[in-house]
């Protein structure tokens, strides 16, 4: 084992994963993440943690790593390259690592001008496949980027991003190579809609035995309501949500979206345990933790493996 | 070529609020060329200035010169005979011409009134975008000659991120993705393999982050 994660555990016993994810609150506020985070106890094998999702400033996702950690839970501590340098991320990395933090997830971050500071410097001194990189030499090798020798190198489980609607669309599998060549031991994809769409990039993945050498989660969010699904079909870059999908919830009259939403899931979640190369999905609820123990449930994810 | 825009005539004249006559001076390189300090603009902005002081009832005498190459302490020399008798400078050149003359003249104010922005090209008639971020040690050979720190948002060396959306950047419809651009133009040279390889972290002390940079020519020296 390269880590004492538990989602390495996971995977490693040939379980099929579940992630969860919590965003930090917008304050000094320690009971809002406790409350969010009792919803996902017991429902997932790890928790991302975001950092500074969307470019507003949040708690820090170490911070909030480490209160899910004194609750028992295996959080995925996010970082991104927007808003650290190498010095920053290595030395962030060496506390989390100390102070118990197992799992950690390499990200670009979305630019500052879709946050509340959008006058902010952009930092991006490294991008995400090299902080994967940095990461992985930290554990592997026991050397910092700079090349000094680590003292107590940091034992982290460590995973990357990967949109599989990007465009070019061709590009989408071999950066996803890139990013397993740099080391990424698990892959977490942004939210799926379009299941033709990924079964494709599946076969390529799989194709070049990429899903051999990684563990790809597949990520999926529940639709609540039909203008949550407009709006991620039309505002969110890099989003591909067909148009049935959105007929689907938008027939369906208000109060009955958000049960349509989470049925449209559970089916979603079927197929992709079926599909070869998946070994888990990353369920993104957003502002919506208290549904997940319904949503683990109904699709046939519980009790989850404890290894 | 170094790009420039005039500053807001609301900002300018409350610059040049504590005095009674300038010397406005102008650039004939890059700046004359994306128009925002040439001769032409020189002559436009003095004409503001005298107007907008006449109507506050505060009358501004202002000259008009236009140098050779304003960063260039030789051309920034002509200004020596007549600029004593100024209050103050105003510099249409970019922030390298401002310090020239600033430099050369220490007990002179010299302001500036353009807002030097990117080195970059021109697209079309009037419309100039960043090409080149000067970070000391070029890639463009690796890229299809198309620079992915000066023309991606989040200057990613192995892009694109999962925002590049039908050949356009996250941050706006109007913004090219410069990894599809990459892409593109690597596929039209037969250079795909190129993108395979992992582009190592950039070594930052080459750019601004290793203070600030100089070159010295030893052969070049008198």
């Amino acid at each position: 084992m390269k880590s004492d994660s538990n989602l390495e555990k996971v995977l490693a016993a040939g379980h099929f994963a579940v992630t969860g994810e919590l965003g930090p609150p917008r304050g000094a506020n320690l009971q809002a993440i406790k409350d969010k985070a009792a919803h996902l106890k017991g429902m997932v094998d790890a928790v991302n943690v975001t950092d500074n999702q969307t470019a507003v400033v949040r708690m820090a996702s170490w911070a909030v790593s480490l209160v899910l950690r004194e609750m028992g839970m295996e959080p995925n501590y996010q970082m991104v390259c927007r808003d650290r340098n190498r010095l920053a991320m290595q030395s962030d990395i060496l506390g989390a690592a100390a102070l118990g933090i197992n799992t950690m997830l390499c990200l670009s971050g979305d630019h500052p001008s879709f946050g509340d500071h959008p006058q902010a410097a952009n930092v991006h001194d490294i991008d995400s496949i090299q902080q994967l990189q940095m990461v992985t030499t930290m554990r592997d090798q026991g050397r910092f980027m700079g090349g000094a020798e680590i003292d107590t190198p940091p034992r982290m489980f460590v995973g990357a991003a990967a949109n599989p609607f990007g465009d070019p669309f061709e590009l989408r599998v071999l950066r996803l190579g890139k990013k397993v060549a740099a080391g990424a031991d698990f892959i977490q994809t942004q939210c799926i809609y379009n299941m033709e769409r990924f079964a494709e990039y599946m076969r390529q993945a799989v194709d070049m035995g990429l899903t051999e050498k990684t563990k790809l989660l597949a990520g999926v969010t529940p639709l609540k309501s039909a203008g949550m699904a407009r709006y991620m079909a039309k505002k969110v870059p890099g989003m591909d949500v067909p148009d049935e999908v959105v007929k689907r919830i938008a027939d369906q009259p208000k109060e009955k979206q958000a049960e349509e939403g989470i049925k449209l899931l559970c089916e979603q979640i079927e197929q992709l345990r079926e599909m070869p190369g998946v070994a888990g999905i990353h369920l993104m609820a957003i502002e919506w933790e208290h549904r997940v123990p319904e949503i683990v449930e109904r699709a046939g994810l519980l009790p989850r493996p404890q290894v | 070529m170094i790009t420039a825009e005039r500053k807001p005539m609301e900002e300018i004249f409350h610059s040049v609020e504590p005095y009674g006559k300038i010397l406005l001076v102008g650039c004939n390189e890059c700046v004359t060329v994306c128009h925002a300090g040439g001769r032409k603009e020189v002559a436009m902005l003095a004409s503001a200035l005298r107007m907008g002081r006449l109507k506050q009832g505060a009358p501004l005498t202002v000259d008009e010169m236009t140098l050779e190459r304003q960063c260039d302490p030789e051309y920034a020399e002509e200004l020596a005979l007549v600029v004593d008798q100024y209050d103050a400078v105003c510099s249409m050149a970019c922030g390298c011409g401002v310090q020239t003359v600033a430099e050369r003249y220490q007990g002179l104010p010299v302001l500036p009134m353009v807002n030097t922005e990117f080195m970059g090209s021109s697209e079309k008639n009037g419309v100039w975008a960043e090409r080149c971020a000067g970070c000391g040690n070029c890639v463009l050979g690796l890229t299809g000659g198309i620079c992915p720190i000066a023309r991606c948002s989040k200057r990613i060396f192995n892009g694109p991120c999962g925002g590049s959306s039908k050949g356009k950047c996250e941050i706006s419809p109007d913004v090219d993705c410069a990894w599809q651009l990459i892409w593109d133009r690597l596929k039209q040279l037969g250079q795909t393999e190129l993108y395979s390889q992992i582009m190592a972290p950039k070594d930052w002390r080459s750019a601004r982050d290793g203070g600030p940079r100089r070159i010295v020519r030893e052969d070049m020296a008198i």
